[in-house]
């Protein structure tokens, strides 16, 4: 869907983004990560042409978007910041009907589209939608943001450390949400973050960035596997590095056949979590279940330990 | 972060109020020591044979009959009690408004009760005692309002009030023998003539600084190089004293009026209102340059960027979010030239540009006081109204934010 | 030193040679007279009327200094903590008073001369100063204040040694607005009679000599640049032994 081709940036002779080149594909979920001043955010915003490339294109389904008059690319694509942005003057449904009105949406089509998205993010509109930004908890503001960015229906959302300025318990629920409203939309989503877990957490694919470069670009288990070498290694971290590829595979892939004793586990619960609960009862193995209820197999802590061990 | 309890305060209401123990109000102490002095120990009100002589001075007791003076005294003395030893601020409002019910129209019954009848020349003024127990009333009433922390509509609603308790005084005619009024009696075309100018003045360099200075400001907010230069022009010209600033406008003027005739057909002149609105037009605009400036500036920059990933035009990111956020501060350098302006226009009379002025320089001239508190007072008035509306103009504007 | 430095520097030397030596700028001046009048004020020394000027508003200034500071301290104390509300309208409705109209109340109260001109820089001046001593030592961070108070410091010593320190650059903003204002403002005070180069400006107007309205509305306005770069070098120094760019307060 978006083909980033040799895309470089420079400022004042010092450059910010250094040749990158990478393709996202519609419906995943792409994360680049690095450290504050790699070049991540700028790259981001070369994307909706917040930021003109020095040189280097993109193209969104094929289209160059220097083609696109900015405004009308940017109605397009859902932009979600750090601290959300939202307008301190305008109430939550004023925040969130802003690029439909930008659009010339009906009134009615507006209410019901600003309608669903409260109810969507667990926001009841009778209480939510009058409010303004300032009289919500730092969480709700940060779902507001997101139902902004998602308003005028765009097949591309981009967002810039969406949660960067939430506490962890907050943080984790507004991740899962975010997944789902993926899963629900097929929203193709580009996300900039400086926390690995969460690239882990959220990315299909994982873009590495350090000093203006991208070094590696990947699933989270190739990146885990086979880091390049230096920067890449150090920040999938070495120690971490088996329970974080349990944690990408399922119990379905480490399923042996056979019976066994005890509460079963879902097939589709990751091996980390497994590994854990297996440890937790003393046990070697488990039985498998699958979303129906019915005993698949089992799986054992062997089993499980050969999926963390390092691929020849 | 805990807020300072500053050691040995006692503890602090959110409101910000300290609660003290039991016993005196200290400012109440001072309001009724105030009062004391007041009635006591200086004249009530002044009386001259006429208006540029030397006047003798007038005890209450002197100025009043005696059921007047003694129903006064007990009055103001019972509002110094409770000043002192009752601490319900809605009580102590009331008990301060009352003694300025009951001092304005006493001052009217002294000039009364002092003029000979018949007798046009004669003179009674307010004195020491006047002032002195207006102040402590002032500041009693200043300080209940503070505490009330009245909103918006509130503080409209009590400006309102006050000058329509004025304007009943007034038109009851109760104190058409105290001579301010005495003296506007005589004068009465020409001051609202000069009134009116000083309105003009003051409203209409403001209205050419708005229309100027605002999309300037918004050209000095995209260009970071013409705000340096222009905000440093603008200071520059905020040092040059006024009269003299006035004067020196009178040669460009004076040179426009002689040589286009159109320019002189419009009224410019060297001399009289023209230069007067320039210079005040001047002045006006770095207030408002620099806070159509400072309130687009300040605008956030995580709304601002977000405005512009929605993709935002500018105007709409300009019209749609800067200037909504940037209003309560823009309308706060326009409070800052309103009453500026009202100030300034005093001095338009010196070169002929009219305005309440006028008076006062007359007066000065003539050593007349009153002649310079007619001009002096209506001034004071307009510029306070004007704070106290545009203040609250700013809160309504600024109401659904943080 | 800068560019500013030296035009300020430039700005000085022509003004002391105008002042000193007035009649050597004639030619700058003939072009604005009419009928042979004269270029140069020539009813009393440009340089002892500026001495008075200065005069008048420093010593104003001083004295409005000294009230106000101690009146801002006062107020942030706990024992007059509950004025502090009540300071704060004062100031605001302070504001409301032109300049002029203090003057001109002044003058029946105390007579013509110094003494009405005085009085009105005084307490006009006093508003600044108040409601930056206000300012300052209000933003002093709680933290610092907690931390003070945590080594063992007295109220007084934290007045003195913290409070006030960090106040300093706040209140010298405060000073200079008051002095600024004031050098403009005192040349009114020549309509009641007081010595200064609104006399000049008066006399100009008086006789149609645009000559004397221009220098005199020059001095005051190149004595007023020429303070305000003084002073907020005062300013920035006091700031720097601070260690940054805390001057939110200070534009």
């Amino acid at each position: 869907m978006i083909a980033i081709e040799h895309l470089t940036k420079t400022i004042g002779g010092q450059t910010i983004v250094d040749d990158v080149s990478m393709g996202v594909e519609a419906g995943t979920l792409t994360v680049i990560v690095g450290t504050s001043g790699a070049g991540k955010s700028t790259l981001l915003r070369m994307i909706n042409r917040l930021i003109a490339p020095t040189s280097g294109r993109v193209l969104i389904n094929g289209q160059d978007t220097m083609a696109i008059p900015e405004d009308t690319l940017r109605h397009r694509i859902g932009y979600v910041i750090q601290g959300n942005g939202l307008f301190p003057h305008r109430t939550v449904s004023g925040n969130i009907a802003t690029v439909p009105h930008l659009l010339g949406w009906d009134a009615k089509r507006i209410d019901k589209r600003v309608n669903d998205l409260l109810v969507l993010f667990q926001l009841d509109p009778a209480e939510f939608a009058r409010k303004y930004p300032h009289e919500l908890s730092g969480g709700q503001q940060q779902r507001v943001g997101v139902a902004r960015a998602l308003a005028a229906e765009p097949t591309l959302l981009l967002m810039d450390e969406p949660f960067g300025a939430l506490d962890p318990v907050i943080r984790s629920k507004a991740q899962e949400d975010l997944l789902s409203i993926q899963r629900r939309f097929g929203t193709t989503i580009v996300l900039v973050t400086h926390d690995m877990e969460e690239a882990f957490r959220l990315g299909d694919r994982i873009a590495v960035m350090d000093d203006a470069r991208l070094l590696q670009y990947g699933t989270p288990a190739e990146l885990l596997i086979s880091p390049a070498e230096g920067f890449v290694e150090r920040l999938v971290g070495t120690t971490e590095r088996p329970f974080r590829l349990l944690s990408l595979t399922r119990v379905a892939d480490a399923l042996e056949p056979g019976a066994a004793s005890g509460e079963p586990i879902e097939m589709d619960a990751n091996l980390r979590d497994a590994l854990s609960h297996l440890m937790w009862c003393g046990q070697h193995m488990l039985p498998v279940r699958d979303a129906t209820g019915a005993i698949r197999g089992r799986v054992s802590v062997d089993g499980i330990l050969a999926h963390a061990r390092k691929p020849i | 972060m805990i807020a300072p309890a500053r050691d040995r305060g006692g503890p602090i209401r959110p409101d910000g109020d300290v609660v003290v123990g039991s016993g005196v109000d200290r400012l109440g102490a001072l309001v009724a020591m105030m009062i004391g002095v007041g009635l006591l120990a200086v004249p009530l009100v002044t009386y001259r044979a006429n208006r540029i002589v030397a006047g003798d001075t007038r005890s209450v007791m002197e100025a009043l009959p005696l059921v007047g003076a003694v129903g006064l005294i007990v009055a103001l003395v019972a509002i110094a009690g409770i000043a002192v030893l009752v601490r319900q601020p809605p009580l102590r409002l009331a008990a301060a408004a009352i003694g300025m019910a009951l001092l304005f129209p006493a001052i009217g019954w002294a000039a009364s009760y002092l003029t000979p009848p018949g007798n046009t020349f004669a003179r009674v003024s307010p004195a020491a005692g006047f002032w002195l127990i207006g102040l402590a009333l002032a500041l009693l009433l200043a300080d209940c309002l503070t505490r009330l922390r009245f909103g918006p509509w509130e503080r409209l609603a009590s400006l309102a009030l006050a000058f329509a308790l004025l304007a009943v005084l007034l038109a009851s005619g109760s104190w058409n023998d105290v001579s301010l009024v005495r003296e506007y009696a005589g004068r009465a075309e020409s001051f609202w003539r000069e009134g009116r100018q000083h309105l003009f003045l003051a409203l209409g360099s403001l209205s050419a600084a708005i229309l100027i200075g605002f999309p300037l400001g918004v050209l000095c907010h995209r260009a970071r190089i013409l705000k340096g230069a222009t905000l440093q022009v603008l200071n520059i010209i905020q040092t040059i004293p006024s009269i003299a600033l006035f004067g020196i406008l009178m040669v460009p003027l004076g040179y426009l009026a002689a040589v286009s005739p159109l320019a002189h057909a419009l009224g410019i002149r060297g001399i009289g209102a023209a230069p007067a609105l320039v210079a005040l037009f001047l002045y006006s605009l770095l207030p408002v340059v620099a806070n159509t400036v400072v309130g687009l500036d300040q605008v956030a920059a995580p709304v601002v960027d977000a405005a512009r990933g929605m993709g935002l035009s500018r105007r709409q990111q300009l019209f749609q979010v800067k200037l909504p956020l940037a209003f309560p501060i823009i309308l706060t350098g326009i409070r800052i030239v309103l009453v500026q302006n009202l100030g300034l226009a005093t001095v338009a009379a010196l070169i002929g540009g009219g305005g309440l002025g006028t008076f006062i320089f007359q007066g000065i001239g003539q050593t007349a006081m009153d002649l310079v508190l007619l001009g002096a007072i209506p001034i004071v008035a307009m510029a306070f109204a004007a704070a106290v509306v545009l203040d609250a103009v700013v809160d309504l504007a600024s109401g659904v934010r943080p | 030193m800068g560019w500013a430095g030296i035009g300020r520097l430039v700005v000085f030397a022509l003004l002391v040679a105008f002042l000193t030596m007035p009649d050597a700028f004639a030619f700058v001046f003939e072009p604005l007279t009419e009928n042979n009048a004269p270029a140069i004020y020539n009813q009393g020394s440009l340089w002892s009327l500026t001495v008075s000027h200065l005069t008048i508003v420093f010593g104003a200034g001083l004295a409005s200094t000294v009230l106000a500071v101690a009146l801002g301290i006062f107020v942030t104390r706990p024992s007059g903590l509950e004025f502090l509300p009540l300071s704060r309208s004062l100031v605001n409705i302070g504001q409301t008073f032109p300049p002029i109209a203090v003057l001109a109340v002044a003058v029946p109260l105390v007579g013509f001369g110094e003494a009405p001109t005085f009085i009105a820089l005084f307490l006009y001046g006093l508003l600044p100063i108040f409601e930056n001593t206000l300012g300052g030592l209000t933003q002093v961070p709680p933290l610092t204040l907690d931390a003070a108070r945590g080594m063992g410091m007295g109220p007084t010593r934290r007045l003195f040694s913290v409070e006030l320190p960090l106040a300093l650059p706040v209140i010298l903003a405060g000073i200079r607005l008051s002095i600024i204002i004031n050098l403009g403002t005192a040349t009114i005070g020549s309509t009641v009679a007081a010595k200064g180069l609104g006399e000049v400006i008066i006399a100009g107007l008086q006789s149609n000599n645009l000559a004397f309205v221009l220098q005199g509305g020059l001095v005051v306005a190149l004595l007023a640049v020429l303070i305000h770069g003084l002073m907020g070098g005062i300013e920035r120094f006091a700031l720097r032994r601070l260690g940054g760019e805390r001057g939110g307060a200070l534009a």
